[in-house]
């Protein structure tokens, strides 16, 4: 996390924000607190909440109960351009009658800014976005990572404490995606605002954010960074919707102090238990999983699972491989370029200490918001 | 495809035919209006300017040209403002009524002319509004509204509402959204209307027929009465005036979109 209270940025609190479309609610209950200058990042699938979560900040969806405050003051019932905050869309939303410069001037000319001050600060933000040479052309003249970065010039120049960015790379290939990631994050930290950024790519999420809140069904499942995520998710939801992860499901016994999962005759022991009634399920992270062949286990305790090789994926840094479990579940397990490679089809044997394995509750609805 | 020369020539041909075919009628309007004799004999004879003079001189015809040029510049502004708020309702309700009222304010250019005539006529003979310019002006924007409704409810269709929600978070409130945003996007749909309803109404003939009298004529009324009293080759002379003027319109029109479109490519 990282708080700047020397920022310029605004606070945004929500508090059991509620938005129904009839029987159906898009948010359910979502509590949620940006610090200023905070780079905050809403991550879930698609119709998890996270644009309507965005859209009620930005003022374009009233909400159906609950708080919302930005900077400390309340904006429900507040229109959109009452607001003063930057928004970033997925489709640019340039205006196509007006070149460059006078769709980052758009907002300064509303704002009464004189023609001098105006002229300045449209050629700071262009600069900002490395696009000062294109001033004088139209949007359709530019190609979309170009297009994208003049949206992003017309959103900081009225100097917004707050922007929201809904999906701004998702239109974008691939390199161009990461290459203006870095830029987003390096003008994040010239500006000092806060930043609220909408995406369903959770690498995308784990490059830029300070914090990131995962959204399932209209609800927060967890807020941390992506650290705290990955290495402790809080829910079955999370830990599978951040990196790659195994999980093992089996008859569970638990002695008060450890609990064992017994998965097609083969037992696997972790020194943890879990409070309630849901039966747990072992999340396992691809590093924490090695891989053998049959017999050649080392480490004494660890606890050891068969299977054969289902899939085979080079990765030039290493190799990941998909392993088919007795009970016909699939490990994913990563090994370094120095490992052993292996084949299709090959047993192998898969070993891991307890201690790394995440005990959670079963959530078997995540699998059916997965697919 | 490369074409064979042979069917190239033969395509050729066809074109031109049916090119000749289309504007001979208009075109032969143009020699018959310096007709030096007072016929509306083909081909004419002699040269003369007279039936312009007499366009410009006589009252009968130029008080009809004015009055035709008030009626259509009225019906003008006012089928074209109506008809674009009424594309902008339809736009922003939903599918169902919106389609059903789409229907009733189309009505007009799909029911025959003689028909809405005759009712028209019914109900101008109660209301006094034979022969008035209230009474032209509310019929021929009757008839003139499905051209504006059309033109910008197309404009309308492909034009991204997502601007004005853009539009308003950088601060622009309802009103300066549609000024800065919406009009200047749906402009060419609206001003293509525009001149549609004008040509509409100043050659409507039909229901202007039926409610005009003799204080009020509009030009096609008189030039109908004219043709049907004497063979007066002044309605030649009008005629000729009528295509330079809707040409130089339609024209210079279609190279101010044209260039403006290019502007923006």
């Amino acid at each position: 996390m990282n708080p700047r209270p020397d920022s310029r940025g605004a606070a945004i609190d929500l508090e059991s924000v509620i938005k129904a479309y009839g029987a159906f609610k898009a948010l359910d209950g979502v509590s949620l607190r940006i610090e200023p200058g905070e780079f905050m990042t809403l991550l879930g699938p698609s119709g998890s909440g996270k644009t309507t979560t965005l859209n009620v900040i930005a003022g374009f969806t009233d909400v159906s109960s609950g708080k919302l405050l930005v900077g400390g003051n309340s904006v429900v019932g507040v229109p959109a351009h009452k607001r003063n905050i930057g928004v970033v869309f997925q489709h640019y939303a340039l205006f196509p009658h007006m070149t460059v410069g006078r769709n980052v001037a758009y907002p300064l000319t509303l704002r009464g800014v004189d023609q001098a001050k105006r002229k300045a600060r449209v050629a700071t933000a262009l600069d900002m976005v490395k696009m000062g040479d294109f001033a004088h052309r139209y949007p359709s003249e530019l190609s979309g990572g170009q297009q994208q970065r003049v949206a992003l010039a017309r959103a900081i120049v009225f100097d917004p404490p707050l922007l929201l960015m809904d999906e701004p790379l998702g239109a974008l290939d691939k390199k161009l995606r990461e290459w203006l990631q870095l830029e987003i994050k390096r003008i994040h930290r010239e500006l000092g605002t806060t930043f609220v950024y909408v995406t369903h790519d959770q690498e995308e999420a784990l490059v830029l954010s300070d914090r990131i809140a995962v959204f399932n069904r209209g609800r927060i499942e967890q807020v941390g960074t992506g650290r705290q995520l990955y290495d402790e998710p809080a829910t079955l939801f999370v830990g599978r919707f951040i990196g790659d992860s195994t999980v093992l499901r089996g008859e569970a016994r638990s002695d008060g102090t450890s609990t064992a999962l017994g998965i097609a005759g083969e037992t696997v022991t972790a020194p943890r238990r879990i409070a309630g009634e849901a039966s747990p399920v072992m999340l396992l992270r691809p590093e924490k999983l090695a891989i053998h062949r049959p017999g050649q286990a080392a480490g004494a305790g660890a606890n050891r699972l068969s299977g054969t090789i289902a899939e085979a994926i080079y990765l030039g840094s290493g190799s990941k491989y998909e392993v088919k479990l007795a009970d016909g579940s699939v490990a994913i397990v990563r090994s370094p370029l120095t490992g052993e490679s292996f084949g299709l089809g090959e047993k192998v044997e898969l070993c891991f200490d307890g201690a790394d394995a995440k005990l959670l509750p079963d959530d078997s609805t995540a699998d059916t918001t997965l697919t | 495809m490369e074409m064979k020369p042979l069917t190239r020539v033969i395509l050729g041909l066809v074109c031109l035919l049916v090119a000749i075919w289309l504007v001979a009628p208009t075109l032969v309007v143009v020699p018959m209006s310096f007709n030096g004799n007072k016929s509306l004999a083909f081909p004419p004879q002699g040269f003369s300017w007279q039936w312009y003079q007499n366009f410009a001189t006589n009252p009968e015809w130029s008080t009809s040209f004015l009055n035709s040029l008030r009626v259509a510049s009225i019906v003008a502004v006012l089928a074209t403002v109506l008809g674009t708020l009424a594309a902008f309702g339809l736009d922003r309700m939903k599918a169902r009524p919106a389609n059903l009222l789409r229907m009733l304010m189309l009505t007009p250019m799909v029911v025959p002319g003689v028909v809405l005539a005759i009712g028209i006529y019914a109900v101008y003979l109660d209301a006094q509004l034979v022969g008035t310019l209230a009474g032209f002006v509310l019929a021929h924007t009757i008839l003139a509204l499905p051209f504006v409704l059309i033109a910008v409810s197309a404009n309308l269709e492909v034009f991204d509402k997502r601007l004005e929600t853009a539009a308003s978070s950088l601060g622009a409130g309802a009103l300066t959204t549609f000024r800065t945003v919406t009009l200047p996007l749906i402009l060419p749909g609206i001003l293509s209307g525009l001149l549609f309803v004008f040509a509409t109404s100043f050659d409507e003939i039909i229901v202007s027929l039926f409610i005009t009298n003799p204080y009020l004529k509009t030009l096609p009324v008189q030039i109908f009465s004219s043709i049907t009293r004497d063979a007066d080759p002044t309605v030649a002379a009008v005629g000729t005036i009528l295509l330079c003027a809707t040409t130089i319109l339609i024209g210079g029109g279609m190279l101010l979109l044209g260039r403006e479109r290019k502007g923006r490519l």
